[in-house]
């Protein structure tokens, strides 16, 4: 009986083991796809892709739904998170790597890590209830007139200051994803053979120099994973957001108007959604939500896996 | 002429990293800012009556978040209990059987993506699921949102922990006359239980965390329930709904409630980076020698 046990236990623990692995990789992925597919049929039938996509009007009550209020939103403030974070990030990776003595480096690498620990709910209640009242008081004002001589940057900043808009939803957006990018450019700066960097010293590069002609382009498709990245993580960001947008369903055309996004809409709405048309298009939203932040990860997945590649061998 | 250059190279050199420390500052300066509020407003409104009332009627300046507390806990308990086991056996499938497989290795890519994706997709699946089938929120859709945000998590960091276990202990093992499931069971589980238990804790960190999956799958409740079949209140989303109240006496308890939360996932957290740092003390060694190595 023992060994033909034996046997028996190691056929089932290998297909038990390879069943969950199959679902967590392939299957779980697929059903939510699926799920996601099916339950938007409705709003595809009425909506189609294009329309759908290029409309602007998200009326609950007359029944119309066009998604580009919420893609635009989740575009721009994306983007101008990315846009004040990476400049940034990339500076925490140089001082991590390159400044910080040995005993520093563990402690600020933790201190960055907790940034990326605290809940998403904690930034957006304080982003709401401390730091918009600033930037309504202090910053967006000061930002207008700095910039009011400027054709069209004035425009950028026209506008009523509120702190519920496009310019504080990305500036704490921005705080939200800096761990995420610094520490993929971390990572990937530590990749970068000591050799390289010490044959730029012997030949009397600065440590600028050889941060910018050595770490910088050999790491450069890393960076871009680290950018990409966060940009996946940014575009599903649904808390910190939904206190801070607005909710507005319009395309905003100065940085000072509220808005929504994807996920806000989907935050607030969802419980509301009455009829089988709305519910339909909000889970086409979510749909488009989920294919698109797979299709970001997955490109930011290959871009750092080149690099891992290339040098960890 | 070449000394003018060389200053001005220097220069520049030291102005880029001064520029690269002052990055740092101003990392610094969000977490101590976020955290520092926290601390401010949060500690200030700590009160037993927080942890063992249920609320109060809106407006009126009494009650705790009992019923909050006690839902959170269950929530999270539950979506781990079903979340774990799933992230630790596909872990160990990804490690000990499909390391060389091309297969498996896009599959585990796949779900290295899956970690990142946006949580409140799970609440929306989770609601097509179980929500709009028993026609009312219940904290069971919840759990299962939650428990499959925590599966890729889980899956990967046990991965990761297990292909640290060197090699030759298994090749030991195999020459006892093991068999494969011995092997786990007894080699590699046992030798990085440890590691493993990091992961489940930096998972259940991150689950309870969350709140859009739970917006619209467990809803919120006044009232302190037990029913995973009802709407059942948790900590984030009753955050959520205080914070967007008008009374003030509501921000005050959103803020004490974030700081125990805040407090609880930090704390999770650093436990878990230093378990993997002190107590698994051979990984330490084997990451060195295969340093030397390169």
């Amino acid at each position: 009986m023992g060994k033909s046990f034996s046997y028996l236990i190691e056929i089932l623990t290998k297909y038990f083991l390879g069943f969950w692995a199959v679902f967590t990789g392939l299957l779980f992925p697929f059903v939510v796809f699926l799920i996601l597919l099916y339950e938007s049929k409705l709003a595809i039938q009425n909506f189609g892709l294009i329309n759908f996509l290029m409309s602007t009007k998200w009326d609950p009550v007359r029944e119309s739904f066009g998604a580009l209020p919420m893609i635009v939103g989740t575009l721009i403030s994306t983007f101008i998170a990315i846009l004040l974070a990476a400049p940034i990030s990339i500076g925490i990776a140089i001082f991590i790597t390159e400044l910080a003595p040995s005993w520093l480096k563990g402690i600020f690498t933790t201190a960055i890590e907790l940034l990326a620990a605290i809940p998403s709910i904690i930034y957006g209640m304080w982003g709401f209830l401390v730091f918009a009242k600033y930037m309504r008081e202090d910053i967006e004002p000061a930002l207008q007139k700095i910039f009011s001589p400027f054709p069209i940057l004035s425009q950028l900043f026209s506008g009523n200051p509120t702190g519920i808009d496009v310019l504080t939803t990305s500036v704490v957006l921005s705080i939200m994803i800096i761990p995420f990018m610094s520490s993929v450019v971390k990572d990937a700066f530590n990749l970068v053979p000591s050799v390289m960097k010490e044959s730029a010293y012997g030949l009397g590069a600065t440590k600028w120099e050889v941060v910018k002609d050595v770490v910088i382009p050999y790491t450069a498709s890393g960076i871009a994973g680290g950018l990409i990245l966060s940009t996946g993580r940014a575009l599903g960001e649904t808390m910190a957001v939904t206190f801070l947008a607005g909710n507005v369903p319009q395309i905003p055309k100065s940085l000072l108007e509220p808005f929504t996004t994807i996920t806000v809409a989907l935050a607030n709405q969802f419980t509301e959604a009455d009829t089988p048309l709305y519910l339909s298009s909000l889970f086409y939203l979510s749909l488009f939500l989920f294919v698109i932040s797979f299709g970001v990860l997955i490109l930011a997945k290959l871009m750092i896996l080149r690099i891992e590649k290339r040098w960890k061998k | 002429m070449e000394k003018v250059v060389l200053y001005r190279r220097k220069l520049i050199s030291k102005v880029m990293l001064f520029l690269s420390f002052i990055a740092a500052i101003y990392g610094l300066f969000w977490l101590f800012w976020i955290l520092g509020t926290l601390f401010l407003s949060g500690f200030k409104h700590l009160t037993l009556s927080l942890f063992i009332e249920d609320p109060g009627p809106p407006g009126i300046e009494e009650g705790g978040l009992r019923h909050a507390f006690i839902g959170h806990a269950i929530i999270t308990f539950i979506a781990s209990v079903i979340g774990v086991p799933i992230g630790i056996f596909s872990g160990i499938y990804y490690s000990e059987y499909g390391r060389d497989s091309k297969f498996f290795k896009v599959l585990r890519n796949i779900t290295d993506v899956m970690v990142s994706t946006p949580s409140i997709i799970m609440g929306a699946v989770m609601y097509a699921l179980l929500v709009v089938p028993f026609k009312h929120f219940n904290a069971l859709a919840g759990c299962l949102a939650l428990a499959m945000l925590m599966v890729p998590v889980i899956s990967k960091t046990t991965e990761e922990m297990l292909k640290l276990v060197p090699f030759t202990l298994r090749e030991a093992a195999y020459a006892l006359g093991a068999f494969k499931w011995q092997l786990i069971k007894d080699v590699v589980l046992r030798s990085a239980k440890i590691g493993i238990l990091t992961g489940v804790l930096l998972g259940m960190a991150r689950i309870s965390g969350e709140t859009a999956p739970l917006l619209f799958t467990a809803f919120n409740n006044h009232y302190l329930s037990f029913d995973v079949f009802k709407p059942m209140a948790s900590l984030t989303v009753t955050i959520f709904d205080y914070a967007m109240s008008p009374y003030e006496f509501w921000h005050n308890q959103a803020w004490a409630a974030s700081f125990c939360l805040a407090l609880f996932v930090l704390i999770l957290s650093i436990f878990a980076k230093t378990l993997v740092h002190s107590n698994f003390g051979w990984v330490k060694i084997f990451k060195r020698k295969k340093g030397q190595r390169n």
